[in-house]
């Protein structure tokens, strides 16, 4: 079973990162098929486990401000900015759909 | 002092009676670094805020007021911990020129208590991968390749081969911490391990590598890989040193609400000479495919020392050993997917030129920025993360992570106190060889003896073991109970003391050291 065209192009939209070429690709197909071992296990009643540490209590501490103020520092590793704010480029709008880009996945 | 000095035993005591001082301790690593420059260990060397930290520290040991066993103490730091005012990189385009705001706790830790930070160690991009090889900054390589030790092991196999094609990897992903350590330039780092990136370099490069509970030593400033598995580790040159270092980082963290709340009270291990009492257990599923003859041999050994010794010494079982891996494959790509996220140039980092639309600069930022490694393992994850998938692979590998860890409680609740394990299926492969097959092939195959701890939080430590037929080093692994550091490390200090792992023989250092050598102890393995 490959994965269809539309499933790698809707993974591309969401991870933001292409797959460049036929060995990005590959790698995918060799990576699921890898995962399919998980299937030979019984895990019939098996509880999934999100953390070993799921028997304790979480911390939680006091909802004061302790720190912060630290503006200039933060805003120090940002290539665009004005004033106080990180520039982004203009937003809602959409990556161009498969067919109008120079994909990878054009080919394929 | 002789660089290779223990901290407890002779380089502290030296310190405090002045016959070495901060700064000369400080130089001579220094000066080690950039005479081992090829080994390619550090991506930065902090030199000047060094030396301003080993002359405060002088100033503190002249007024008889040292911070602690740590102060002055020579120290390198994974280039995924977030250090002030020092480039952390992650071996990635994404994050070069990235000037930490702030130190991850554990260096802050360190720092705090003296420590003199020599600088930044190279690693896989995002501490993706076990060779040491895929960051942006080029392969780690194996101190071990340039010893005498392998030297004389190695017959070229053309006249034209020189040492130059012969070096050997350090593994990975804390390749160069390992590296570090192993060629006296540091006396102890700090590493990651999400799957064995402590462990498996420390046992190609001869060192001890200790991957602590999960929830003992805080991640604030540990960028993540894998939130549920990450665990900052510690690479030193011996059992009694990790401890050392392990009493200083352990302990709750307000500011990670993954540590847990209970008080930890650093210790000195005892000097254990009666192991009558103590339960090893040999899991058999260790035995893995692709198991050295050679390691399987020392392994064997290693059970018998314990034997001869008075322990009691079991065959034990953990069914779902094989799956590990795949499981770990799934849950790490997911994660990672999740983790790397972050990453889209508009607050730190990289940032592409591309200013059409958010979603293309992301996508371009991205594209510039990450690896092929890394690229791949963002993928999958999404993959396995997508709605149809979610069920049939994600939660899957969690449930089969329950199962894994309950194979664990099964076995240490059966009296076993300590597991016996390899940490490698081989030693050191050389570079050429190793990058012959692509990284998560690699990966699949190098962490398959290291990785189960990671998915069941356990305690794990690699002890520097003997020399094999290439006079490569081979490490054993010792798995504990959660949270039984203690008894995990007088194990496994009492087995350092019983293999007399050898010292290095490395030329660089031979000009460095004022002191005499120490007398060549050849370990009692070979």
């Amino acid at each position: 079973q490959k994965v269809s065209v539309e499933v790698l192009d809707h993974l591309e939209h969401l991870a933001l990162v292409d797959f460049r070429d036929l060995e990005g690709v590959e790698r995918l197909q060799k990576a699921i098929q890898f995962a399919d071992q998980l299937h030979e296990v019984n895990t019939d009643g098996v509880e999934p486990m999100d953390s070993v540490l799921e028997d304790r209590c979480l911390y939680l501490r006091e909802d004061d401000v302790t720190e912060g103020n630290c503006t200039k520092q933060l805003l120090e590793n940002a290539r665009e900015k004005v004033e106080e704010y990180f520039v982004a480029p203009p937003g809602n709008i959409p990556l161009p759909k498969l067919e109008e880009r120079e994909a990878f996945l054009q080919g394929s | 002092a002789a660089l290779k000095d223990g901290l407890r035993s002779q380089v502290s005591a030296a310190l405090k009676e002045g016959r070495v001082t901060p700064t000369e301790l400080c130089q001579r690593c220094l000066a080690l670094i950039k005479s081992t420059k090829f080994l390619n260990a550090y991506i930065t060397v902090a030199e000047e805020t060094a030396l301003k930290q080993a002359e405060e520290s002088e100033e503190r040991y002249k007024r008889g007021q040292p911070l602690g066993i740590l102060d002055g103490i020579p120290i390198a730091v994974k280039d995924n911990f977030n250090t002030a005012g020092i480039e952390t990189t992650c071996a990635s385009n994404m994050l070069k020129g990235y000037i930490s705001p702030y130190n991850a706790t554990v260096v802050q830790k360190l720092l705090d208590r003296g420590s003199v930070l020599l600088g930044k160690t190279n690693l896989d991009e995002f501490a993706m991968g076990s060779g040491s090889t895929d960051g942006v900054f080029g392969p780690v390589r194996n101190p071990w390749s340039y010893s005498k030790q392998y030297k004389e092991k190695s017959v070229p196999k053309s006249p034209s081969e020189d040492e130059e094609s012969n070096w050997v990897i350090t593994g990975g992903s804390s390749g160069g911490s390992a590296a570090a350590v192993s060629s006296f330039t540091c006396f102890a780092a700090l590493g990651s391990d999400t799957g064995g990136s402590t462990r498996n370099p420390a046992a190609h490069c001869g060192v001890v590598g200790l991957k602590p509970t999960y929830g003992l030593i805080s991640r604030h400033g540990l960028i993540p890989l894998v939130n549920s598995m990450d665990v900052p580790g510690i690479l030193t040159r011996c059992v009694d040193d990790a401890a050392v270092l392990l009493g200083s980082l352990a302990g709750h963290d307000p500011k990670d609400s993954t540590t847990i709340q209970d008080d930890f009270q650093p210790f000195e291990l005892p000097n254990l000479t009666d192991v009558s009492k103590l339960s090893i257990g040999i899991p058999k599923e260790y035995h893995a495919p692709g198991l050295s003859s050679e390691i399987l041999a020392l392994w064997s050994k290693a059970a018998d020392l314990f034997k001869n010794a008075g322990a009691k010494v079991v065959e034990v079982s953990l069914p779902h050993t094989r799956y590990s891996i795949v499981c770990y494959h799934v849950l790490c790509t997911a994660e990672v997917a999740s983790n790397m996220a972050r990453f889209d140039g508009l607050e730190y980092g990289h940032r592409s030129d591309v200013r059409d639309s958010t979603e293309s600069m992301y996508a371009a930022t991205r594209r510039e920025g990450f690896n092929d490694v890394v690229r791949g393992r963002i993928l999958s994850g999404n993959y396995f993360l997508l709605k149809q998938n979610y069920e049939k692979y994600f939660v899957k590998a969690q449930k089969v992570r329950r199962l894994i860890a309950n194979d664990f409680v099964k076995v240490f609740r059966s009296g076993v106190d300590v597991l016996l394990t390899p940490t490698t299926l081989s030693d050191a492969a050389p570079y050429m060889e190793f990058i012959q097959e692509d990284n998560r092939t690699r990966s699949a195959q190098d962490d398959i003896l290291t990785q189960a701890a990671n998915m069941a939080g356990l305690p794990a430590i690699n002890v520097p073991t003997a020399l094999s037929e290439r006079g490569l080093p081979v490490g054993l692994q010792f798995i504990g109970r959660s949270f039984q550091e203690k008894q995990l490390l007088t194990v496994a200090k009492w087995f350092e003391k019983q293999v007399q792992f050898p010292v290095i023989q490395l030329e660089e250092v031979k000009r460095h050291d004022n002191g005499v050598f120490q007398h060549q102890k050849s370990a009692s393995f070979s």
